[in-house]
């Protein structure tokens, strides 16, 4: 015996989980973009979109809220539910980081660059690629692809390190510098916890399907 | 509190033998030829809420009336297999069910205080029946005490000679209650004791019976999952199978039954996917 109405309002709380994880993976490639190419008006979009991200979050809050609330959700539909709220507050904080990314871009503004942009890119499409897969592992609630997801943080880990190491150079050798690799430094730093919060989604995921909470990524410091 | 005493339960890595004071083994139950309850075993835990909740028929009534040999009472019914209460069988040749009974107390769905005795009278009439002689002092402060534990003196203190029938239903259901701990036993079943009562007069027997486990092991049968959830420590999933007898598919700590269960006709049944 189906559970026709409650089922359908878990479809929709998923559906909408999905919608808000596209939105933050918007939100990251369109924030280096706009340093990439130093267009100020793609980052003050990423800003000004931030707070449907937030809004979103708090529309799936209540969803759940209400779900708890009037349809007495148990075992795995209890699971999903309390995964999902942790979720969304990992998403919407991603979605600060690449907000915060933005408003850098924007003090950048037009300052030549310090250098061309190539891992600060890779740390994005990496990141997003382990968000991408963390949301497609919570649809088909598969905990191996998740545990996967998790251990590809070290490639993001990796490419901050080197990024941190290439702009502490520039800064010794030159501290006309400094002002300009900082900045760059919050970038990669911001690039590296959102590759931090995909794993704590990712340990949500294995949740929702063991009913554990494991926390997977913390041999790699 | 629920919660923490869930917990705290199955805190308990291993629980020893003599934390159970109930030890069910291979245990079937028959009326007539046919067989009710197939092949069951659990460890019931002393001090704690242990529900047996299920769909209707699956014998989950016809296993708690085993557990204190009521089941017997029914015409044609017969038990195979061991109920171990302190070491002792409870159905082993020369047992006094009588015994047995006070020591395992029961209350049932509808509250069944006698009519035509005083809310007093009610509480004690099972001391009476089962002890020789006890003067009437003593009973009043074995009733004033039972009536206290089944927190229900405060509402009746005024009303001890009026009939128990005067009750109300929550009140009725409390009386019985009381009457039951007036025997003194260590166990005390309950069948169904809510599902003739309204939420409020619920709630106040799930708080009973949650302050009853400083004192006593409740075993309780219920319909309503989210009372299991709300009340006991242990939960037993039972399920009837394609003979038609109840088997028990699944009995955990109701905090793992109820987040986490292992089968998944426990997972389909307790997310109301069942049928």
């Amino acid at each position: 015996m189906p559970r026709l109405n409650f089922d359908k309002r878990l479809q929709n709380l998923q559906d909408e989980l999905l919608v808000m994880g596209s939105m933050v993976e918007e939100a990251i490639s369109r924030s280096t973009d706009a340093l990439k190419s130093r267009n100020l008006a793609l980052a003050r979009q990423v800003i000004e979109d931030d707070k449907k991200i937030n809004q979103k979050r708090y529309d799936i809050e209540e969803m759940c809220v209400k779900l708890i609330a009037t349809q007495q959700p148990l075992a795995r539909d209890l699971r999903t539910i309390i995964a999902v709220l942790n979720m969304v507050v990992d998403l919407e904080r991603i979605g600060d980081y690449a907000e915060g990314n933005a408003d850098i871009a924007i003090r950048i503004g037009d300052e030549p660059p310090l250098k061309p942009y190539i891992d600060i890119p890779r740390m994005a499409d990496k990141a997003n690629e382990m968000l991408h897969a963390a949301l497609d592992a919570f649809v088909r609630r598969d905990a191996d692809t998740a545990r996967k997801v998790v251990a590809e943080d070290s490639v993001v880990d990796n490419l901050y390190d080197q990024v941190f190491r290439e702009l502490i150079t520039y800064m010794a050798s030159d501290p006309s510098t400094i002002n300009r690799a900082m900045r760059l430094v919050w970038v990669a730093h911001n690039l590296e916890r959102s590759a931090d919060r995909v794993t704590n989604i990712c340990e949500r995921i294995i949740f929702i399907v063991t009913g554990k909470v494991e926390e997977v990524g913390v041999a790699k410091r | 509190m629920e919660s923490f005493i869930n917990t705290e339960l199955s805190s308990r890595k291993s629980l020893n033998d003599s934390d159970y004071i109930l030890q069910v083994e291979e245990l079937n139950a028959f009326y007539g030829s046919f067989r009710a309850v197939k092949n069951v075993n659990m460890s019931i835990p002393a001090r704690a809420v242990t529900a047996i909740i299920g769909p209707s028929g699956c014998g989950k009534s016809t296993l708690l009336r085993c557990f204190n040999r009521m089941h017997e009472v029914a015409h044609g019914a017969r038990v195979e297999g061991r109920v171990m209460f302190d070491d002792n069988n409870i159905y082993a040749t020369g047992t006094d069910p009588v015994r047995i009974r006070c020591h395992i107390g029961m209350v049932f769905q509808k509250p069944n205080p006698f009519p035509t005795m005083s809310v007093l009278d009610n509480v004690v009439a099972g001391r009476r029946l089962s002890s020789l002689w006890t003067k009437r002092s003593e009973m009043e402060e074995l009733a004033e005490k039972c009536l206290r534990q089944a927190a229900l003196w405060d509402e009746v203190k005024d009303k001890l000679k009026q009939s128990g029938a005067s009750l109300s239903g929550g009140q009725q259901q409390r009386l019985c209650i009381a009457r039951a701990l007036a025997v003194q036993p260590e166990i005390i079943l309950m069948d169904e004791p809510c599902s003739a009562l309204d939420p409020i007069a619920t709630l106040k027997i799930e708080d009973l019976m949650r302050t009853l486990t400083e004192e006593y092991t409740i075993v309780v049968v219920t319909h309503n999952m989210q009372q299991a959830g709300r009340v006991s420590d242990m939960t037993a999933f039972m399920l009837m199978s394609d003979d038609r007898a109840g088997e028990l598919v699944e009995y955990d700590t109701t905090q793992r039954v109820f987040t986490n269960p292992k089968d998944k006709r426990t997972e389909d049944y307790i997310t109301g996917r069942f049928g």
